[in-house]
This record gives C-alpha cells, sequence and structure tokens, in this order.
C-alpha cells in the first residue's frame, strides 16, 4: 500500500516537471517572434537581411539610430508625442467620465441599470467602419481633419464603454457600510468618491486606465483615415516607414520595439490588473 | 454618450441610400436601394464577407483552445511560472501594427525570413543546400494572417481563462480528489462548468476584435489574394475608391453581421449579470 502510493507520488512529480517543461516550451515559442524583433533590430542591415539568419552577429544600435532620425531627418518624436496625447488625454477623459457613470450604476442603482449595460456595451459591438465616413465628413466640415484633439474624442468614445463595464464591477466591491456612514456623517458626493470610492477603488481605476491606453495607443484604422502629416501616431508612422523609404528591416524592426515599448513596459509592471481588467472585473 | 456613439451610424444609414462619390460630386442625390444591391452583386464583397467569417472563426476558436492548454499549464506550480506568464502575454502588447509588420518583414519573407532562413538551417545540417523556400504570404495568405493573428490573440484568451481557473473553489476540487476523482474527472465535472462562462466571455470579447481586425490584413496582404475582410472592404471604397454612398451600404452590411453575432453574445453576457444580481 505504501510502495503503491509511494510509487504514485513519484510518477505525479515526473508528470508535474514534464508538464512544467511543456509550459516553458510553450512560452519560449510564444516569445521567439518577439525576441526575434529584437535580435534583428540589433543587427546591421546586411547581417538582418541573411538566409540563414546570422545570430549575434556584429551587435549595432545602427537601426536604432536612424528611427530616433540619425542620418535620414526623419524624427519619429512628432508621432510618438501625437500618440502620447491622444492615449493619456484620451485615458484621463475616459476616467473622469467613467467613474461617476459606474458610481451611478454599481452603488447607487438606478432603474434599469442591466438595460444601461447592455446598451453600454452593445455601443462597443458597432464595428469601427461603420462610423467611419461620417466622422470623417464630420471633422472634414468642422475643419478637424489632421488634428489630435479629434483622435482624443473618438477614442474616448470608443472607450468608454468598456471602462464602464469595467469601472462597474470593481466599484460593486466597495462595501456600502462605509459609503451610508459617510453619507450620514455629512459628506457630499465628491467628497464620497474622492475619499473613498477612489482609495478602496484604486486597482481597478489602474486597470481601466490601462487597459484604455493600450487600446489608445494600439488604434490604425482611424488615426489612418483622420490625420496626416500634423497629427499622424506612432502606429501611422510605423506602416508608413516601409513605404516611404524602401525596407530597412534592421530600422523597421527597432522602430517597432521603440513603438511597443510604452504599452510592454505598462502591461508588465501590471499583469494581475490586466488580467483583472480583461476579465471585465468577473474575478473575485 | 448617444450623440457620439450613435449618431455616427445614422449618418452611414443616411448615406447608404445616396448617390455620393467624392471624384464625382456634381451627381449626387438620393440613389434608393442602389448601393445595397451593387454591394450585393459585387463578387469581392461577397468574398470579403465569407474572409471575414472563416477569420474570425479560425482565429477565436483556435486562439481559445490553445489558451485554455496554456491557462491549464500555467495554472500548476513550476520554477519560473512569473517568467512563462510574461513571455506568454508579450504578443498581446506589441503594438498590432508592429506587430504585423514583424511577421510580413521578419518572419513569413521569402528571402531573409525566420521560417524560410529555419529552414535552410535545418537542411543544411543534412549537408542540403536546396531547402523548400515557400513564399507563405502568396501560398498561403489566409493562413499566414491567421497564424499572426492567433499569436496575438491567444495570450489574451489564456489571461481571461487563467483568471477563471484561478477564481476556483479550491475546496471543491481537493473534496472530490479525496473521493477518489480522476484529474479527467476533476476537469468535466467541476473546471469545464465553472470556467463556461469565462470560455464565454473571452470568445465574446475576442470576437468583438477580431471582427473588426483592420491592422493585419492591412499590412500583411493588403487585402490581396483573398484575405480582405469587411473592414478592409469598406476602408478600400471609402479611401480608394472615394465612393461614400457605397462604402456606406458596406458599412451597414458590417453591422448587420456584427448584430447577429452580438445578440449571441449579449445573451452570454446577461447570464452573468443575472447570476451576480
Amino acid at each position: 500500500m505504501t510502495a503503491a502510493t509511494a510509487t504514485t507520488r513519484a510518477s505525479a512529480r515526473r508528470n508535474g516537471a514534464l508538464l512544467g517543461l511543456l509550459a516553458w516550451f510553450c512560452g519560449v515559442l510564444f516569445f521567439l517572434p518577439f525576441a526575434w524583433m529584437v535580435l534583428t533590430s540589433l543587427h546591421s542591415e546586411s547581417a538582418a537581411a541573411t538566409n540563414p539568419p546570422s545570430v549575434g552577429a556584429g551587435l549595432t544600435l545602427q537601426g536604432y539610430r536612424e528611427f530616433f532620425g540619425a542620418g535620414t531627418g526623419v524624427s519619429p518624436w512628432p508621432p510618438l508625442i501625437n500618440s502620447l496625447t491622444a492615449s493619456v488625454a484620451s485615458t484621463l477623459l475616459v476616467l473622469l467620465l467613467s467613474i461617476p457613470a459606474a458610481y451611478a450604476l454599481s452603488i447607487r442603482p438606478v432603474r434599469k441599470w442591466t438595460d444601461v449595460m447592455f446598451f453600454f456595451l452593445s455601443t462597443r459591438m458597432l464595428p469601427a467602419v461603420a462610423g467611419l465616413l461620417p466622422i470623417y465628413l464630420i471633422a472634414q466640415n468642422a475643419g478637424m481633419l489632421d488634428n489630435i484633439w479629434l483622435l482624443v474624442i473618438l477614442y474616448t468614445s470608443m472607450n468608454l464603454p468598456i471602462a464602464v463595464w469595467m469601472m462597474r464591477s470593481f466599484l460593486a466591491e466597495v462595501p456600502k457600510e462605509i459609503l451610508e456612514a459617510a453619507s450620514i456623517d455629512g459628506a457630499g458626493l465628491p467628497t464620497v468618491l474622492l475619499r473613498i470610492v477612489a482609495p478602496v477603488a484604486m486597482p481597478g481605476i489602474a486597470a481601466t486606465a490601462l487597459i484604455s491606453f493600450i487600446f489608445s495607443w494600439n488604434e490604425l484604422l482611424f488615426a489612418r483615415v483622420l490625420t496626416g502629416v500634423v497629427a499622424g501616431t506612432a502606429p501611422v508612422f510605423l506602416t508608413g516607414f516601409v513605404t516611404s523609404q524602401g525596407l530597412f528591416l534592421a530600422k523597421v524592426c527597432a522602430a517597432a520595439v521603440c513603438i511597443s515599448v510604452p504599452v510592454l513596459v505598462a502591461g508588465f509592471a501590471a499583469q494581475d490588473k490586466l488580467v483583472q481588467g480583461l476579465s471585465l472585473g468577473a474575478v473575485k | 454618450m448617444i450623440v457620439v456613439t450613435q449618431l455616427p451610424f445614422v449618418g452611414t444609414l443616411v448615406i447608404s441610400f445616396m448617390r455620393w462619390n467624392a471624384l464625382d460630386p456634381g451627381n449626387r442625390g438620393f440613389g434608393g436601394l442602389s448601393n445595397y444591391t451593387a454591394a450585393f452583386e459585387d463578387p469581392t464583397l461577397r468574398s470579403s464577407i465569407e474572409t471575414t467569417v472563416l477569420l474570425t472563426a479560425t482565429v477565436v476558436l483556435v486562439s481559445l483552445l490553445l489558451g485554455l492548454v496554456l491557462a491549464l499549464l500555467l495554472d500548476r506550480r513550476f520554477r519560473g511560472r512569473g517568467i512563462v506568464r510574461t513571455m506568454l502575454i508579450t504578443p498581446f502588447l506589441v503594438v498590432p501594427a508592429a506587430s504585423a509588420l514583424l511577421w510580413k518583414h521578419a518572419i513569413y519573407n521569402a528571402s531573409y525570413g525566420l521560417l524560410n532562413g529555419t529552414l535552410t538551417w535545418l537542411w543544411s545540417l543534412f549537408g542540403s543546400a536546396h531547402a523548400p523556400q515557400p513564399d507563405w504570404l502568396s501560398t498561403t495568405p489566409l493562413l499566414a494572417v491567421e497564424a499572426s493573428l492567433i499569436w496575438q490573440w491567444t495570450p489574451f484568451m489564456m489571461l481571461i481563462l487563467l483568471a477563471g481557473l484561478q477564481s476556483r473553489p479550491m475546496d471543491v476540487v481537493e473534496a472530490a480528489r479525496v473521493d477518489g476523482a480522476s484529474t479527467w474527472q476533476v476537469f468535466r465535472y467541476l473546471t469545464f462548468p465553472h470556467l463556461r462562462r469565462y470560455l464565454e466571455l473571452a470568445s465574446l470579447l475576442g470576437s468583438i476584435y477580431v471582427v473588426q481586425n483592420f491592422d493585419a490584413v492591412f499590412t500583411l496582404t493588403s487585402g490581396g489574394l483573398g484575405t480582405a475582410n469587411l473592414p478592409y472592404a469598406v476602408y478600400r471604397t471609402f479611401y480608394q475608391g472615394h465612393d461614400y454612398g457605397q462604402a456606406s451600404a458596406e458599412g451597414v452590411l458590417v453591422v448587420i453581421c456584427t448584430i447577429l453575432l452580438a445578440t449571441f453574445a449579449l445573451r452570454t453576457v446577461s447570464s452573468l449579470l443575472r447570476e451576480e444580481s
């Protein structure tokens, strides 16, 4: 009996080690394309485009120097600043609008709140292309084409529904007793929001902000159609990189790495919050 | 809220019934259903509808399945789990436009991409100088687009399912184990029912985003060789054809397709809410 248990334990441990190894294998496999992009970006153009691939031959930062404008005179800073403006400003607006809305929907449920929630989510299901043309025409008439603030408005309205959904489930976790106690003590709505709700819901706010930032930073379709020379964002700059100067593999990879860095850093730093946010706070 | 999110669509609806081509400004007016009949008679649009359905279904199903396997693997304790998780979510965090460029030039490229480079290297190990060098983007264009999207969306599915796995009540699982349930039985009768709503949530959100995919199709193949999906088709009619009426009619068709998907999806989410309240 004991011998049999020992054998099962040993085989269970062996299985566990094998599964761990399999997990490592999958992890490396999924990471490989990204690692390849980083490695290619560190090669000289001639070493990057070889077959079979050269690994680690003649590492250089030339691709990065050229991305930042050395020798080409094309600066990546305006599009990067445009992306930053659009993402940060729209994320702030999303938070400003979604917190009170979610507060109303979770803590003091308005009537038919499920219907309201569905309405919010349904707006996100409207494909972006279906609204593209009227938005283009409105922007044209309002003289807003190639203006970064147009993207700020659009990204805010795009991310707002998901943000309200996420914030609602996070705010629903704020204990009702504290809120009642506060309102008995005579605290007004702004005080309650700032002093009690905000600190408790901070992880949720961070997750919402992170996801709103990622989606704005990554957006390409609207940015491509509605911006031009002045207000082009980083993804637009990146796709234009190839066509305007022919293909320089190392430089394109360097550009792709640089443009992905803000999202990668934010995502790695806040992995747990990202999970919570993506599952719309369905995880308790 | 209504103004910003719904008004553009009303605009689209109105324009879809108009004759309006920016290259022919004199000929503007009410066109009735002509844009719709033109859209339905257009074989490229019909094929782009098929492509959208095929692309979305394949990408969502495969990445859901892979994501489930990866989530189950990551749910166990093993050395370096944090590192593996970080490596696995990387594809989701790379800017889609960047990942499309990466796949197109650094991986699929026929003369110096990673895939063909690896083939050359493998063949040279066995002393052969003639490794097959397929041009992935022209021989299997749709598969190439799908593979890059699956790479990008599997981490998303994995994250949601992992969250589901970790919110599972462990005492029940322990009790089942004590009663002699096998690993498969635990998965089939405890884990899977618990995961169901997470699987539904993941496929709902995944479908919403994949059905609208533009970056990968635009960058990898520019919609060539039967890879144009609906968003790309609308973009082309609008941006290259400047036919505003036609583009709007196509946009309305996209919405109808999405509504079909959304009705199903909303029913799923409504069960989530009901459980909560």
